[in-house]
């Protein structure tokens, strides 16, 4: 039912907006911030948006309580209100937190005003809907080869019952042509356009919690984005050290190997899924790398290159490459990959040096509009 | 809509009983309401339409969401008019409607009676929704974002009214300070002793009378001080001189008299609760449950008065005041004779068997508010019986503490908690200040520090009204101090002393 206060609703709800967009940067810096509230929800604190006043300032102020107790017990923390909410006289003012839901969409949608994101263009061809068919219904004519046994059966019983045909002593019953019943398919729209991002993280000993924290904190913008531009989006993980695998969304942020690196072993394996699973025929592709840009050595670094160049760019349609600043890494990588693919479009190279930033870099990998 | 056949037989009992013992009310009208409406009606603070804000939206969505996790449900709520509107929530259980009617009989005949009420709008309804009306229009014409600008800036100072305005007549008639329009007076002229010409130089020495001159000059400032004396109706005063344009004007006269409106009861929270409880609790008790009844009530009703150590509930001590009160007038415990005997044993079982009880407690919710209710009739053993303390916050175990249980020291707190409804003094003392046309405002420190941060931002709003500097001199830490904005940016200057005219705004000589 409308109400009228729903345009106070609506109203309210557009100052949040307006708020949430001029903290945005703040929480793209601080992932904890933001905190998944089932599948397409997140929850997001505000401090509570209030008309200020003249007013004594809290902890001034004597207050005067009800109950037992002596002189000197303590009622509770400083932080929080002594006693719960509620009443009038003798309530504590005390700092309520705004707690604002609002859909992943949405939260998308403030992203891309804040950081001027341009919306992508899918690739081509994939633009036209496909659909595959899934035997959900039931029909009364097709092929013998679909020909659902139970129904027809079942048709058939019903049939001899009703006419006085069927002998319980004689449980013959003989299916005729208009008791047949066969599976039919339903026609399932494939989304337009899907979507993968391959993460790729270096695990190796050199990438500290830090580093895999702003790791965490960029891929759940990246998702968030690509999720609103999207239909259908996948993602896929993959670590690497010396040798690569991949894994599944948790194992991906705790991991910590030590060792060395061969960042090809990364390119093999995201080769790899590619082929077996994502064509890019019907895939738009995204390969986040993340490594603080150590690798074994310049035989590897050059086979890395090789790889992308002759085998894997020309199914991307982005290649981002997030160099997170780590005390033990070299960052040589960065450098090999800006000498190689310097203006190619597909390929965006970025230094996260530290949370502040993400949103610098996001803001690079993802203006390209690709 | 008409009540349902059942909840209007049950009015019909209430009403009865109400009216048999002594109750005065305006017709009472109730309608009955599912909770998304409740919850509606709960954010506009009982009206069916209010004026569009984004604070009632707010409002809506955090009851909505904390009726959906079951935190809160809004059984009753009535609103100060004529007739009295009053709602009921749909699906409660009889029992619990025949509560929520009585009291909020109890509720009717506070605002109808209680003096401080006397001067509200009885047609309240229709007037908040022509306010409704003419803001919406505003907004309108003039987009959403500066009507509501500027309301913000408006409600910002809301509380800043004068709690005696309200008995000088219509509010309508904004308080005169006389425009002194009169021309600049002739620069004030010392007067000389007389003495012959050549004594001139020694009865009236020259520095003496430049000294006289410049007092005489400074005398004449003072009293040329616009206004006169301290305004504390500070909406009234921006009203009347601020320099408005016609919509803001409307807007600022809405949130004004709509603040008035609502003043007796912030001043009457306690009273009005502890009524309203003392009247359902007799008329059920009395008259009205079922025997099979009783239980549930009981447990509803403890639940209403129910306490918390850190929080004083004003239904409790509402109810166990009008019940010491009207007990102690029943027996006779009051008056010299009363005070000055200390015989406990005399003490004990003192009575005189007056009967004046209920007399009493008719006349005190006739006269009282809050602040003077507490004032006369909260004594020692009640505050011992009803177990108050003092509490305040302990900055070094970073904690509520527990203070104090002295009668004296409970009583200062607790009335300074509901003096002014718990909210600082601010006046207008100077609206030419340094001959600039800025406002000086005057925060009276009673020893309780202001939140700056906050106060900050209200001088800003109150700057976008005057559109001229705007002044605070308060105490900060000890130290006073005059904050203020210039419209752009905030300002501070440590000073000598804070400008405090006297109380009755007298001019120091």
């Amino acid at each position: 039912m409308a109400l009228k206060i729903d345009t106070d609703v609506g109203r309210f709800r557009q100052i949040v907006r307006g708020k949430v967009r001029d903290e945005l940067r703040k929480f793209m810096k601080r992932g904890q911030m933001i905190a998944r509230k089932g599948k397409n929800i997140v929850s997001i604190p505000l401090p509570r948006i209030d008309i200020p006043r003249f007013v004594h300032s809290p902890g001034g102020r004597k207050h005067v309580g009800q109950g037992e107790g002596e002189p000197g017990q303590v009622l509770g923390p400083a932080g929080g209100q002594p006693g719960q909410g509620g009443g009038e006289a003798g309530n504590l003012p005390g700092e309520h937190a705004l707690e604002v839901e609002m859909t992943l969409e949405e939260l998308a949608e403030i992203m891309g005003e804040e950081l001027g994101l341009p919306r992508i263009q899918p690739k081509g061809k994939k633009n036209v809907d496909s659909w595959h068919g899934r035997y959900t219904g039931i029909s009364t004519a097709g092929p013998e080869s679909l020909r659902h046994f139970k129904r027809t059966f079942r048709q058939a019983l019903k049939r001899q019952i009703a006419s006085g045909s069927y002998d319980p002593g004689n449980p013959v019953v003989i299916p005729i042509r208009e008791d047949k019943r066969y599976r039919t398919f339903r026609r399932i729209p494939e989304p337009a356009a899907n979507a993968v991002i391959l993460y790729v993280m270096d695990v190796s000993g050199s990438m500290g919690d830090e580093q895999k924290e702003i790791v965490r904190i960029a891929s759940f913008w990246i998702d968030t984005w690509l999720r609103s531009q999207y239909r259908g989006l996948e993602s896929v993980y993959v670590i690497h050290d010396a040798k690569a695998k991949e894994v599944d969304r948790e194992t991906f942020f705790r991991t910590r190997e030590s060792g060395g690196t061969v960042i090809s072993s990364a390119y093999r394996v995201v080769q790899d899924v590619i082929r077996k699973r994502f064509p890019p025929e019907d895939w738009n592709l995204y390969l986040f790398q993340f490594s603080d840009g150590d690798n074994w050595s310049r035989g590897d670094t050059e086979e890395c290159l090789r790889i992308l160049r002759e085998e894997l760019l020309d199914g991307l349609n982005l290649f981002a490459y997030g160099q997170v600043e780590s005390p033990y890494g070299s960052g040589q990588f960065l450098h090999d990959l800006e000498g190689a693919f310097g203006d190619d479009e597909r390929v965006v190279l970025a230094t996260i040096e530290g949370k502040e930033e993400i949103p610098d870099a996001i803001r690079a990998f993802l203006s390209t509009g690709r | 809509m008409p009540l349902p056949r059942e909840l209007a037989e049950l009015q019909e009992r209430v009403e009865h009983e109400a009216i048999r013992h002594g109750l005065r009310t305006f017709r009472v009208v109730f309608e009955v309401v599912d909770y998304a409406q409740m919850n509606q009606l709960a954010a506009y603070t009982g009206f069916p339409v209010r004026y569009p804000h984004w604070r009632w939206g707010m409002e809506f969505e955090q009851l909505s969401r904390s009726y959906r996790y079951g935190l809160h449900k809004i059984y009753e709520m009535v609103i100060n008019n004529d007739p009295t509107y009053a709602y009921l929530l749909e699906g409660n259980t009889l029992l619990d409607q025949k509560l929520v009617m009585a009291h909020v009989y109890g509720h009717a005949d506070f605002f109808r009676n209680n003096v401080y009420f006397a001067h509200t709008d009885r047609k309240m309804v229709d007037t908040m929704a022509n306010h409704a009306t003419r803001v919406r229009r505003h907004r309108d014409r003039l987009g959403v974002e500066i009507v509501e600008r500027f309301l913000d800036a408006c409600l910002s100072i809301e509380d800043l009214l004068d709690p005696q305005a309200v008995f000088l007549g219509p509010l309508e008639n904004l308080p005169a300070e006389e425009d002194d329009a009169s021309p600049e007076p002739l620069p004030p002229v010392v007067r000389k002793l007389p003495a012959k010409d050549y004594l001139e130089p020694y009865v009236n020495p020259p520095e003496w009378l430049a000294e006289e001159r410049e007092r005489l000059a400074a005398r004449r400032r003072l009293e040329r001080r616009f206004p006169r004396r301290p305004v504390r109706d500070v909406l009234g005063f921006l009203l009347r001189h601020a320099p408005l344009e016609g919509w803001e004007r409307d807007v600022l006269s809405i949130v004004r008299k709509e603040a008035y409106y609502f003043l007796p009861q912030r001043q009457t929270k306690i009273m009005n609760e502890g009524w309203a409880c003392t009247w359902h609790t007799h008329l059920l008790e009395h008259h009205l449950l079922d025997d099979s009844e009783v239980i549930d009530f009981a447990d509803h009703h403890s639940g209403t008065v129910a306490t918390l150590p850190g929080r004083l509930n004003p239904y409790k001590l509402g109810i166990e005041l009008f019940r010491d009160i009207e007990f102690r007038w029943n027996t006779g415990r009051f008056g010299r004779e009363w005070e000055e005997c200390d015989d406990m044993a005399e003490r004990a079982h003192w009575d005189r068997k007056l009967g004046l009880g209920r007399e009493k407690i008719f006349e005190v919710r006739r006269v009282h508010n809050d602040l003077t209710f507490l004032d006369e009739f909260l004594t020692e053993d009640f505050c011992r019986r009803q177990k108050l303390f003092v509490f305040g916050l302990d900055r070094q175990r970073d904690a509520w503490v527990i203070q104090s249980r002295e009668f004296e020291k409970v009583k200062e707190a607790l009335l300074f908690q509901l003096s002014n409804g718990g909210t600082p003094v601010i006046e207008i003392v100077d609206a030419n200040f340094r001959n600039r046309a800025e406002l000086l405002l005057l925060h009276r420190h009673y020893g309780v520090d202001l939140r700056l941060d906050w106060a900050r931002e209200v001088l800003r709003s109150i700057a976008s009204i005057w559109r001229r500097p705007v002044h605070l001199e308060t105490i900060v830490d000890g130290r006073p101090k005059r904050l203020g904005h210039d419209g752009n940016r905030p300002t501070e200057e440590d000073i000598e002393a804070v400008a405090a005219p006297g109380a009755d705004g007298a001019v120091p000589a």
